[in-house]
């Protein structure tokens, strides 16, 4: 990926991803988290991972917004009032977040394999890119097929919990 | 200048950070549940960067592509769960504020 994209990509998804943290209406933080969330697809496209693209936009990006604001109407949110903020939980979190960020930033100054550029792929004659879906597949349904129908069955359990919990009665 | 294994993780690091400062600074419970999403983005962004790093026979490592796509499945089941439970809360309290939330607080 050619490094102005790469930043502008980069940039989009963290300054949208802060968006999200600093806006007061619920509304507006939803609309912000779709802009990061495409913004991050557009570096795993750099990353050659145009299935797993296509999906974080289709299902992050559709229908888990879509949710997400569904969810926001029905409960009618206005934009918070603001409250007495409570210092040491605000200061202890902006620490704990810039303490990570710093120590990340150590440990991967150390990693020296992380600066060298990432290696070129074997194509095949008349290839331009990776048949991705394809492998993507061939190792979902062989290697990680058992996994795959407990994910089935996961999404069954997590179906029928929410139409459980939805019900205007809970017992 | 090339970018490297270290721009994707660095990046990763960044928002996962974001976050979890969401996390710990919001008071509303559906923007801390957006900013939980953030952090599962942030995780999936490194592993396709180390996918891509880690080539087998010449093509990117699929084994942590298809995680991804289990913990992008996951997440999604998890939305959905998470967002049933706000809307039960939401009957029963008719508030999103954790601190209206203290039922249980010692």
């Amino acid at each position: 990926m050619s490094p102005i994209l790469f930043y502008f990509f980069a940039a989009l998804t963290l300054i949208f991803g802060v968006a999200v943290v600093a806006n007061r209406n619920p509304v507006a933080s939803a609309l912000c988290l779709v802009v990061s969330f495409l913004g991050l697809a557009s570096l795993f496209v750099g990353l050659d991972a145009y299935f797993i693209a296509v999906v974080q936009v289709l299902v992050y990006a559709g229908a888990v917004m879509v949710l997400f604001l569904f969810i926001i109407m029905l409960l009618d949110l206005k934009a918070e009032e603001r409250r007495k903020i409570n210092l040491p939980a605000y200061a202890g979190g902006i620490l704990v977040a810039v303490a990570f960020v710093a120590q990340l930033w150590l440990v991967l100054q150390r990693f020296s394999a992380a600066h060298a550029p990432f290696p070129t792929l074997w194509l095949k004659d008349g290839q331009t890119s990776v048949d991705d879906v394809r492998n993507v597949g061939t190792t979902l349904f062989s290697v990680d097929n058992l996994p795959f129908q407990v994910v089935g069955v996961l999404i069954l359990v997590a179906t029928i919990g929410v139409v459980v919990l939805s019900k205007r009665e809970l017992k | 200048m090339t970018i490297t294994l270290f721009h994707y993780l660095f990046v990763s690091g960044l928002l996962f950070a974001i976050g979890l400062a969401g996390v710990m600074l919001r008071r509303n419970i559906i923007i801390i549940f957006m900013c939980l999403e953030l952090m599962l983005n942030a995780a999936n962004l490194s592993l396709v960067a180390f996918s891509r790093f880690n080539l087998v026979d010449g093509l990117p490592n699929y084994n942590a592509q298809v995680l991804v796509f289990f913990i992008i499945t996951v997440a999604a089941a998890e939305v959905a769960v998470g967002l049933a439970i706000i809307v039960a809360l939401y009957r029963a309290r008719q508030t999103t504020h954790v601190e209206d939330i203290n039922s249980l607080k010692f």
